[in-house]
């Protein structure tokens, strides 16, 4: 079908100037954590107590980062469902279901039936959507 | 002497358990509010924290509000730029595909995308629908013009799917501008009344840019869209009898329907093309010289939320979109003639009406033809004419 969806567009790279903060923040925060455990074992208990806070806020902070980079990503393409043709032979039922190709329509006369030769006609053209998380609503 | 007499008075009422109780909480509070040149450096720091927090909330909390929503409203921008792209990207890339141009058509898209329609001056109302139709005559004519200018090998369908393909992109143009010049004039001003009315309304911006870039595949594809169901109803019910064409853009079938004579009537497809059902109409009344029993008009209608897509429904009135000038032809044709119309509708979101048409929706045609049946047999005698008009984009349904 030739139905590509988005190729590489400048709006779905990510900096790498943002990627190399997000490192360097990652880096330092489980340094601060390995800091910590150190600290604690020596005995400094308030300042393991701070390397531990330092490390897990930092930590946190770029996966989070991380994360919704990755999300926008995702987000920024435009989802292309497959479209399904159904081709069905009046005289004697025969049904074929095959991916959309360009040039079907509704009711167009396509190739003759494989069982009783006669001209096949597309029946139907639709997509099916399967919905995401769908809860049962009471109201 | 006073302060003890009022000191008195106010903790005479207390038991002495109380009183204590009283006296540990204010001197906690004193410590948490007013200690900051005692205790460790950690609590220090925090309490300078703490009053940093409340001082920056009191002077800069609406400007860090409005950042926050200009950053919100980058993000949608930054993927309203991506849609936009890529929309011009498709268009561009049907029209080499399909058109086979001599020249890149890049230029001419761009001027395209740029197009705008003034509405007539409506100060004087009287005959401004007339006014309007001779703008959307024009609009249509010189879009046609320009898609064969740009694609002169695109037969009639393919011309008028890419004609739908560039409107789509054209929209999702618009979209983003209009965007990005709130998204600027709220960062100029910073007024945050104008970032907020923008990030207010940005989620069905959004999902109606999301709806465009869909329908700009299934443009570009000939695939058939949700707002096309009316058109499948009908080319259901004329499927297999002679048409003919009528005035504008439309198709006539004379069908025999439950010992009644419908005209059925739907846009001609399969390219991408609404027909003026106005005029198609009226002509078929005037053809019959206003003898028709009962209108029928199918068409898809937008649901609310917790509705079903693919949902039937039944009521009066004429079941048309559009700018308004159809609506008001047939009203003005069957006021005249005294003729009752009915409408039917299918259900489904704006996504689905202008995205390739869903398995609920194409499942719903049945349900929707039965229901014509049963206006028809509970609304007409036997011997009657009937009009059924199917309403919407006819693209990727023949008849």
């Amino acid at each position: 079908m030739g139905q590509k969806s988005a190729s590489s567009s400048a709006a779905t790279k990510v900096s790498s100037f943002v990627l190399l903060i997000i490192f360097v923040t990652l880096a330092v925060a489980l340094a601060a954590l390995v800091l910590a455990v150190q600290a604690y074992s020596i005995g400094n208990d308030v300042v393991a107590v701070y390397l531990l806070f330092i490390g897990f806020i930092g930590v946190a902070l770029s996966t989070y980062v991380l994360f919704q980079t990755r999300q926008r990503m995702m987000r920024l393409r435009i989802e292309t469902p497959p479209i399904t043709t159904t081709i069905e032979c009046k005289k004697c039922g025969f049904k074929n279901v095959r991916e959309f190709q360009r040039g079907d329509y509704i009711f167009k006369e396509v190739e003759p039936c494989q069982k009783c030769n006669e001209k096949m006609l597309i029946t139907a053209i639709y997509r099916e959507v399967r919905e995401k998380g769908k809860t049962s609503f009471p109201y | 002497m006073e302060y003890a007499k009022i000191y008195n008075q106010a903790f005479a009422s207390f038991s002495e358990g109380e009183f204590v109780n009283l006296v540990a909480m204010l001197t906690a509070l004193q410590n948490q509010l007013f200690q900051l040149p005692g205790g460790d450096i950690f609590s220090q720091i925090l309490t300078l924290v703490i009053y940093a927090f409340i001082f920056i909330s009191i002077f800069y909390g609406q400007r860090i509000q409005l950042y926050i929503m200009l950053r919100e409203v980058e993000g949608s921008l930054y993927k309203l730029k991506y849609i936009r792209d890529e929309g011009r990207r498709i268009a561009i890339e049907t029209i080499k595909e399909i058109g086979k141009p001599q020249t890149d058509p890049t230029v001419r898209v761009d001027r395209f995308l740029e197009y705008f329609t003034i509405s007539p001056q409506s100060l004087d109302p009287a005959g401004v629908v007339w006014k309007l139709e001779h703008i959307l005559d024009v609009r249509d004519t010189r879009f046609k013009d320009e898609v064969k200018l740009i694609a002169p090998a695109a037969d009639e369908t393919q011309a008028n799917n890419l004609e739908n393909t560039l409107e789509a992109a054209m929209a999702l143009n618009y979209i983003y501008k209009v965007i990005r010049h709130y998204y600027l004039l709220g960062k100029k001003t910073l007024s945050l009344y104008i970032i907020m009315q923008i990030q207010m309304i940005l989620p069905m911006v959004m999902r109606e840019a999301e709806a465009y870039a869909s329908a700009l595949k299934a443009f570009a594809y000939g695939q058939p869209i949700g707002d096309g169901v009316g058109a499948l109803v009908a080319a259901k019910l004329m499927h297999g009898y002679p048409v003919r064409k009528i005035p504008k853009d439309c198709v006539v079938a004379t069908v025999p329907f439950e010992g009644r004579t419908a005209y059925v009537i739907k846009a001609e497809g399969p390219g991408g093309n609404v027909g003026k059902p106005g005029d198609a109409i009226k002509t078929i009344i005037e053809e019959n010289e206003g003898k028709i029993a009962n209108i029928i008009m199918i068409d898809a209608a937008l649901k609310l939320e917790g509705e079903e897509i693919g949902e039937v429904a039944e009521g009066v009135g004429a079941a048309i979109g559009g700018p308004g000038v159809d609506q008001f032809k047939i009203e003005e044709t069957i006021l005249k003639y005294r003729i009752p119309i009915n409408a039917v509708i299918v259900k489904e979101d704006i996504g689905d009406a202008v995205s390739p048409m869903r398995k609920e929706v194409f499942d719903s045609v049945d349900k929707a033809v039965e229901r014509i049946k049963q206006v028809v047999l509970e609304r007409t005698k036997e011997g009657d004419k009937v009009i059924i008009a199917g309403i919407g984009n006819t693209i990727g349904i023949g008849q």
